[in-house]
């Protein structure tokens, strides 16, 4: 019995173990989806990412004298999927393990573990990753293997080879398997001064075929129908709150269309940005990662307009054609100080904290 | 489909008449449905000398002193303080420090009544069923003599609500019949079994506060308890302007603040009182008690006591004598062995730990709960890191954010504290309730608030000391200045040629700063 016995002497039975199986049970829809999607690639990449990041958590615990059932609280094995639905199916399995290394290490326990990382763990990860190989982390593959013969995805030894030798194994070279993502489409056109409308048509781009998941993009982020359906689950489960998935998308679909109904030959309409992208799993599960975003509903709030500013600004102006997942990422420095003004009004006082 | 949809409401904080935050702790309300029982006297029963939110009481019988029941038999000492009453007639056979219920585990004068099995009463005290014809003033004297607590739990004095102010006239009094902690059950059987007497107090109360119009607040889990004070309503005289509101089941929902706003949709500002915005509250329980008082003429000596708990097969909503030993009561729903059970004084929620089972029922006791082991493991596994989800300022109803401010206690940085408003937070215990990661929040708060109040006790313990050396060395040096002064005056009248020579100026300030 612990010696500590101050009230309350019940407790509603949320423990952490739970809330991250939850989330986990969330992300199922659109782990199915990329398995239908991208065949075998996308199952090596969700093993090998959720093994790695579990042994690495495994490792750190040990060497920190720490206990190993803290393995069970399901967050090791959550970042791990995370970071493997944020990836294109295209990395080969040194990546993916490295990504995974990073997102434990450097992600989670160089600032002491659990509840203590300003990031969010898979996230870091993905960007370090972006940074340090653009060409790999913007290689797409189309799903539902349309670049056959160059790789079937319903061939487990095609895509192994594919995965530890890279497409060498198959005697093509990126460029024959790889497609651009509508974002980065998008974005490339734009610079070579062709208007939106243009670009798009020119791609073939569907928003059903966005929305369903059929358009190139990371394996877990293609597909909005799936992560809708997780975020559902969640908001229902009480896992998240509104605040932040409603701030952010709102944030986004209000600028894009303001700017979309001023220029529309410069800028994307807002239902593009919705489907394109990581902006629904942003939104849902990253965004909303407790650890790394703010307590309070109002901070929340904050948080989430300062998130769809940015993804829509990167996305409009930015170098990168993916803005969503910097936005979190920078979002989320800002977290401490969003903490400390965005308070709500305690009971008794006006808003000026006065009495 | 609509109760749906009120949930969904309250849940985006958007029906005015909920407050915001709260939890839906699991009721355990087993003995809803069983009649009051009435516990047998004790054959020593222990009465401490504060049983109240306040100053203690003096004894005023010596060892050996014969007393009935109802008789005064100590005095209160301070304002804020009520007196004790014998709760049976018999023997003082000692009067010494013993252990009460109390946190800390520490004692307090006690004395003790060794009963006669007579039980005879005091008559003393007229009934005043005229009450209509008496001024407030002697009212309120009347409930303060009869030694009446807020019966909640709270135990603050009742008289000291029942003041008329001018400047702050009574527009409504809420009677409680909240009663939102779990397996507790007084309140709801009291209001099933006794309407018209609290109704009766209820009346009187509103003649001593003026109130114009009541409120007698109930939770929707208790919808028999409505129906039974609707029905005594309705069989009462001029009380047209009572009427009963049925709240939804949230924890904290009886807490006073927390239920005006859910009623009224009004703030009690910061440091200021129900009062100040028109409001009484008083607890049905409390409502009983003035209508004994007033109507019959009777102390407080006896009060409602839920013995329950999950380690408890045969629990029972009791009336019992105030100074019953715990022990005695447990033994009579046959819980005789108590070792390895966990018992708690008050609801689980906001109830404390009983490490001694010899201490007796006093007035703020509403509840006795015999807890097994693993229920009590279960609502303390170990503490893990904050996950920062939030759910916690979500749960808080006074709005603080309990994660930043548990952490600026637990690091000892109390200033942050108290910007993030520890001292607001009424310990309900919402936030505990509702983290995954099992942290103690309270624990850190009370770890908080004793440290700032202790650091505050020697600060004007420093400050009084410093004033002290302070005045003592401007004495000496004014005492020397008045020396010299008289020295120079000596020395002038010996030397009359000297010219611009006047008393030193420090001599001045040193007197000055003295007054
Ligand atoms: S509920 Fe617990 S884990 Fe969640 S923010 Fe509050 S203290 Fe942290
Ligand atoms: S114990 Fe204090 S901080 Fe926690 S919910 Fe209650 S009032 Fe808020």
């Amino acid at each position: 019995m612990p010696v500590m016995l101050s009230p309350p002497h019940a407790h509603g039975g949320d423990s952490i173990r739970m809330t991250m199986l939850t989330v986990i049970l969330a992300l199922l829809p659109a782990t199915a989806i990329s398995v239908y999607l991208f065949g075998w690639l996308a199952v090596l990449l969700i093993v090998t990412c959720m093994g790695t990041a579990l042994l690495t958590e495994a490792l750190c615990l040990k060497w920190m004298k720490r206990p190993l059932s803290t393995l069970l609280d399901n967050s090791a094995a959550l970042t791990g999927l995370f970071l493997a639905l944020t990836l294109p199916a295209a990395v080969p399995w040194w990546m993916a393990v490295l990504a995974s290394v990073f997102a434990i290490v450097l992600g989670k326990q160089i600032y002491g573990g659990l509840g203590y990382n300003i990031f969010n763990p898979a996230l870091s990860a993905r960007i370090i990753l972006l940074i340090s190989f653009p060409l790999h982390m913007t290689t797409w593959i189309m799903p539902m293997s349309a670049v056959e013969p160059a790789l079937n995805l319903y061939d487990f030894s095609l895509c192994l080879s594919f995965f530890l030798v890279g497409p060498d194994a198959l005697k093509v070279g990126f460029d024959a398997i790889s497609m651009a993502s509508p974002l980065g489409y998008v974005k490339t056109e734009a610079t070579l001064g062709v208007p939106v409308s243009e670009a798009l048509n020119a791609y073939n781009y569907s928003y059903l075929n966005a929305f369903l998941g059929f358009e190139a993009g990371s394996i877990g982020e293609t597909s909005a129908l799936a992560l809708l359906i997780g975020g559902i689950f969640l908001l229902a489960r009480h896992t998240i709150t509104w605040h932040i998935p409603f701030s952010y998308i709102a944030t986004v679909l209000l600028l894009a269309g303001l700017f979309n109904a001023l220029y529309p030959e410069q800028f994307t309409p807002p239902l593009f940005h919705l489907f394109a992208g990581g902006l629904i799993l942003c939104a849902f599960f990253m965004a909303t990662d407790p650890v790394s975003s703010p307590v309070t509903p109002l901070g929340q709030i904050v948080f989430g307009i300062g998130c769809g500013v940015l993804t829509w600004s990167i996305r409009s102006f930015g170098g990168y054609p993916e803005g969503a997942m910097f936005a979190v990422l920078l979002m989320n420095c800002a977290v401490p100080l969003i903490d400390h003004y965005f308070r709500p009004r305690v009971y008794g006082y006006k808003s000026g904290g006065r009495s | 489909m609509p109760a749906m949809l009120r949930k969904l409401a309250q849940r985006l904080g958007m029906l005015q008449h909920s407050f915001a935050g709260g939890v839906h702790p699991e009721m355990f309300k087993v003995t809803a449905g069983l009649p009051i029982e009435v516990a047998p006297i004790a054959p020593v029963h222990i009465l401490p000398m504060k049983q109240h939110i306040g100053e203690a009481c003096s004894p005023l019988v010596k060892v050996g002193d014969r007393v009935l029941r109802g008789q005064k038999i100590a005095k209160s000492e301070g304002y804020l303080s009520v007196p004790v009453h014998a709760p049976t007639s018999g023997r003082v056979v000692r009067i010494e420090e013993h252990a009460i219920p109390h946190p800390s585990g520490m004692g307090l004068p006690c004395i003790f009544v060794e009963s006669d099995g007579l039980d005879e009463v005091d008559e003393s005290l007229e009934p005043m069923a005229d009450w209509r014809e008496i001024n407030p003033a002697i009212l309120r004297e009347r409930v303060r003599m009869c030694g009446l607590a807020g019966l909640g739990g709270a135990v603050f004095p009742t008289f000291i609500k029942l003041i008329q102010d001018k400047r702050f006239p009574i527009e409504t009094l809420v009677l409680n019949g909240i009663e939102c902690e779990p397996w507790l059950t007084n309140d709801h059987r009291m209001m099933l079994e006794n309407p018209d007497d609290i109704l009766s107090g209820m009346a009187i109360v509103m003649h001593m506060v003026g109130a114009k119009s009541g409120i007698i607040a109930i939770e929707d889990n208790k919808p028999d308890a409505a129906t039974a004070m609707r029905e005594a309503l309705s069989r009462a005289s001029d009380m047209e302007n009572v009427r009963v509101v049925v709240l939804p089941t949230r924890y904290p929902q009886g807490s006073e603040k927390q239920l005006i706003y859910s009623l009224t949709g009004k703030e009690v500002a910061a440091g200021r009182l129900p009062m100040h915005i028109g409001v009484v509250c008083q607890n049905v329980g409390t409502s009983k008690a003035v209508h004994d008082a007033v109507m019959l003429g009777r102390t407080l000596t006896e009060r409602l006591v839920t013995v329950s708990g999950d380690a408890c097969d045969n629990p029972a909503t009791m009336s019992v004598r105030l100074g019953m030993p715990v022990r005695t009561l447990f033994a009579q729903r046959g819980l005789d062995d108590l070792s390895g059970l966990h018992l708690l004084h008050g609801g689980p929620m906001m109830g404390e730990r009983l490490k001694n089972v010899d201490v007796p029922v006093i007035k703020s006791t509403t509840g006795l709960l015999a807890m097994s082991n693993a229920t009590m493991q279960q609502a303390h596994t170990e503490e893990q890191p904050c996950i920062r989800c939030g759910h916690c300022s979500e749960a808080c109803p006074v709005h603080l954010v309990p994660n930043l401010l548990a952490d600026a206690c637990r690091s000892d940085q109390f200033d942050k504290a108290e910007n993030y408003h520890l001292f607001d937070c009424i310990e309900c215990g919402s936030c505990s309730y509702v983290c995954p990661s099992n942290i103690p929040l309270v624990h850190y708060f009370r770890y908080g608030k004793g440290q700032i109040a202790q650091t505050r006790r020697e600060q004007i313990f420093a400050e009084a000391s410093r004033k002290r050396s302070e005045a003592r060395d401007a004495r000496i040096e004014a005492e020397k200045a008045e020396k010299a002064a008289r020295r120079s005056r000596v020395r002038q009248e010996h030397a009359p040629v000297k010219t611009g020579e006047t008393v030193e100026p420090e001599a001045k300030d040193a007197t000055q700063e003295k007054s």
